[in-house]
């Protein structure tokens, strides 16, 4: 091929790797990549701050299954990937990211725009990478392509001085991968899948805790084939939402600080805890030493750091979720479980109190048309807070792959900009984006990428003007003192206000406006007879549409095991209301 | 208890740093650590030393695992192991001290480096325990200054 410069050899190895699509800002250091990308037969998605870029890249690598990738400039450019390297890793989505770096001879200088980008993501980046010879480039662009989506996945970044992408080389993209600190054990040992298969044929009370690692691994259909087998109930994490279908007569929903009665109960008394591709994260186990006391657990991930880390486990198999399960189904017995289902069946009704009907508009109603009109085929991403549970909770998953939420990090400002990702990523796919009004101005700036890219997002605003998850803790844990979360407030307002009404100055920012200020359609709707049809309007609109729903100030989430309770100790919607 | 933890990683720029970062993130207690060559000169040897129990030192070899610069780890707490650390201790000697200091030295097989009229440097090298015992012996003597390695060490045998 002759010789190629860095920039070249960075633009020949995303051809190989079968990119299509890069999310990129550019600046000083990444000029030369910049250069030959106007020529190049990428998309390219400029967002309007790398953060965007990022979670743009992350909503997308969620969707489809991907790769993401994005670039971003040295100095501060790098240092804007910061939470959205941190996001992905939590949540382990592959992205390749690329940084410009200084000069080689300036390395070290503190140099304009120099911030050493390899050092600071090291704890939140799978692997990373300053690449010091142009020679090295193809290789290492190989390998953190590897890196990123092999194993567990999870984010890569490489750091490429200017020098290096103007410097010339001969250019051979390498065929082989030489790895020798990096081999992912796959295949399940077999004496342990014999192990569970016999745990699970012998359990009365048997619960499938699966996590996100089942979408990651594309096992949805064994999953669906162990359960149905075994007759065994399934219960996801947040990040699992969508790897079983939840208008299965198995599904129990979401586990955990805001899970469903009958997933929190099933679990706690359970005789046989499944758990696949799942980490038992706090927000999961609550009190960990009553999480699922009575069950023997079975873990199956394909990360060995994750077994044994928090819960002790009594049969553990390291590997891939999707193979793991393909061996292990066929040993499974056909059964029923009558007594089983009639208990969880018992615990489903413990949560029908009722609602109480409000003046505003409730959440609830709001994401049951969502789902009622989209039938689960939706793509949806959220911010964090309450609207996420309520999203989490109302919508109902049929498909993985179909829910992209910031489920480790819990980071406000990911969901509108991985919207952009996952429209880039499903053309012609209902996508909405369901955000809380405080997160939607963490990465309000990304309305421009929509605008000018003309991706027809349904970005959904639950305005109710609070920072609403930590009003709610503020609520119920601090007596209701209401510190820094009102967004309405400004300083004329009386100290110490702790009760919204129609006193309250207006919302700042006008959220119509706002949208119409980037040329985006947007309705402001506080009646429950034109919810349907505001929907209806924006799902039939080939534009962006922004709907402002003015939802109850405050709306609690539950069911709710406080912080460090056991998950049998939930606080239900009846005992407070 | 104490475990004894070889691990062989790439020998690149940045490698400790990553070691490092992910002790001090997990919390893992590092009680001593050497680096040095190996004869494959890809390859490093980073002996640590690190206190917790098994399952500390489970979670520690399954996170070093996961960093790809690490190619091996291999836990040498209850392996038949030749482990060694070095010492240079400066005492203060005077004439009349100077020839019991000596013979401490003496029976320590340590080497005497440095000579000046009002101190002598001692070199020892050893396990970690035959260290601590001629510290422990020089120290009523004053110990001006002292600096040790950490322990490095390798499995007995044909292994
Ligand atoms: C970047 C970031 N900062 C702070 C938090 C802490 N936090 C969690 S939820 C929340 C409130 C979110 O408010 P909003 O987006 O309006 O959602 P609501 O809870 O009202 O639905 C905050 C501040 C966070 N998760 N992420
Ligand atoms: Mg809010």
């Amino acid at each position: 091929m002759g010789k190629l410069t860095g920039a070249e050899i960075f633009i020949e190895s995303l051809y190989h790797e079968k990119v299509e699509t890069i999310f990129g800002y550019p600046g000083g250091a990444v000029l030369p990549i910049y250069n030959v990308l106007y020529d190049a037969k990428f998309e390219h998605i400029m967002p309007h701050h790398e953060q965007g870029g990022i979670h743009a890249a992350d909503g997308y690598a969620r969707s489809t299954g991907k790769v993401g990738v994005c670039i971003a400039t040295s100095g501060p450019g790098g240092t804007n990937l910061v939470t959205g390297l941190a996001t992905a890793y939590m949540d382990s989505v592959p992205i390749v990211a690329f940084t410009g770096q200084v000069p080689r001879s300036m390395l070290g200088t503190d140099a304009f725009q120099e911030a050493d980008i390899t050092g600071i993501t090291t704890p939140i980046t799978k692997h990373n990478y300053l690449v010091q010879d142009v020679k090295d480039l193809g290789r290492i662009i190989k390998e953190a392509f590897h890196i990123a989506s092999t194993g567990r996945p999870g984010p890569v970044l490489i750091d490429i001085p200017k020098d290096v992408l103007l410097e010339k080389c001969e250019f051979l993209y390498p065929k082989e991968l030489n790895l020798p600190g990096y081999s992912p054990n796959y295949n399940g040992h077999s004496m342990q899948i014999k192990e569970a298969a016999k745990a699970i044929n012998e359990a009365q009370k048997p619960v499938i805790y699966s996590g996100g690692g089942v979408i990651i691994s594309g096992a949805s259909d064994y999953l669906r084939q162990l359960a149905k087998k075994g007759s065994i109930p399934v219960t996801t994490t947040l990040t699992g939402l969508g790897a079983f279908d939840e208008r299965d007569d198995l599904s129990l929903g979401m586990l955990g600080m805001h899970g469903t009665t009958e997933a929190n109960l099933a679990v706690s008394n359970a005789d046989l805890l499944i758990a696949i591709g799942s980490r038992f994260d706090d927000r999961v186990t609550g009190k960990l030493e009553k999480f699922a006391a009575e069950a023997k657990v079975i873990h199956i991930d394909i990360d060995p750091a994750e077994v044994g880390k928090r819960v002790e486990i009594d049969i553990p198999i390291v590997g891939d979720v999707r193979r793991i399960l393909e061996k292990l189904n066929p040993l499974v017995e056909d059964r029923s479980r009558e007594d089983w289902s009639k208990q969880i069946d018992n615990w489903r009704k413990l949560d029908d109190t009722e609602v109480i009907e409000k003046k505003k508009l409730s959440p609830k109603q709001i994401i049951e048309n969502i789902s009622d009109l989209t039938q689960g085929d939706a793509l949806i991403t959220t911010e964090v807070g309450q609207h996420q549970m309520w999203s989490a909770q109302f919508y109902q998953y049929t498909k993985p792959r179909s829910f992209m939420t910031s489920g480790g990090l819990g980071t406000m400002g990911y969901g509108f900009p991985a919207a952009i990702g996952v429209q880039v990523g499903n053309k012609d796919k209902n996508v909405f984006a369901l955000a809380g009004d405080g997160s939607f101005q963490m990465n309000s700036q990304e309305l421009a990428t929509v605008a000018k890219n003309k991706l027809p997002i349904n970005i959904i605003i639950f305005n109710n003007g609070y920072l609403g998850m930590v009003r709610q803790w503020q609520e119920m844990f601090y007596e209701r003192r209401y510190s820094s979360v009102c967004l309405k407030k400004q300083d004329d307002c009386p100290p110490g206000c702790s009760s919204p009404g129609d006193h309250c100055p207006i919302m700042i920012p006008d959220f119509v406006k706002l949208a119409g200020a980037y040329g985006i359609k947007a309705k402001r709707v506080s009646k429950k007879e034109d919810v349907r049809s505001a929907l209806e309007w924006a799902i039939n609109s080939p534009e962006p549409i922004l709907l402002d729903f003015i939802i109850e100030e405050e709306e609690n989430v539950f069911p709710m095991v406080p912080p460090g309770g056991s998950l049998d100790k939930m606080v239900l919607k009846g005992d407070v209301e | 208890m104490k475990h004894t933890v070889s691990v062989l990683v790439a020998n690149e720029s940045g490698v400790l740093a990553r070691i490092a970062s992910l002790f001090s993130r997990r919390g893992f207690n590092i009680e001593s650590l050497s680096v040095g060559k190996t004869q494959d000169d890809h390859i490093s040897r980073i002996t640590i030393v690190v206190e917790g129990d098994n399952k500390v030192l489970e979670q520690l070899t399954k996170q070093l695992n996961k960093l790809i610069v690490v190619h091996k780890i291999s836990d040498l707490t209850n392996e038949e192991v030749v482990s060694r650390g070095l010492a240079l201790i400066k005492v203060t000697a005077t004439a009349a001290t100077r020839s019991e200091i000596m013979q401490i030295v003496d029976i320590f097989r340590g080497k005497i480096v440095d000579v000046s009229s009002n101190s002598i440097m001692v070199e020892i090298t050893g396990t970690e325990e035959k260290v601590n015992a001629i510290e422990d012996l020089l120290r009523p003597f004053g110990i001006k200054e002292l600096v040790r390695t950490g322990k490095i060490a390798m499995a007995r045998g044909r292994k």
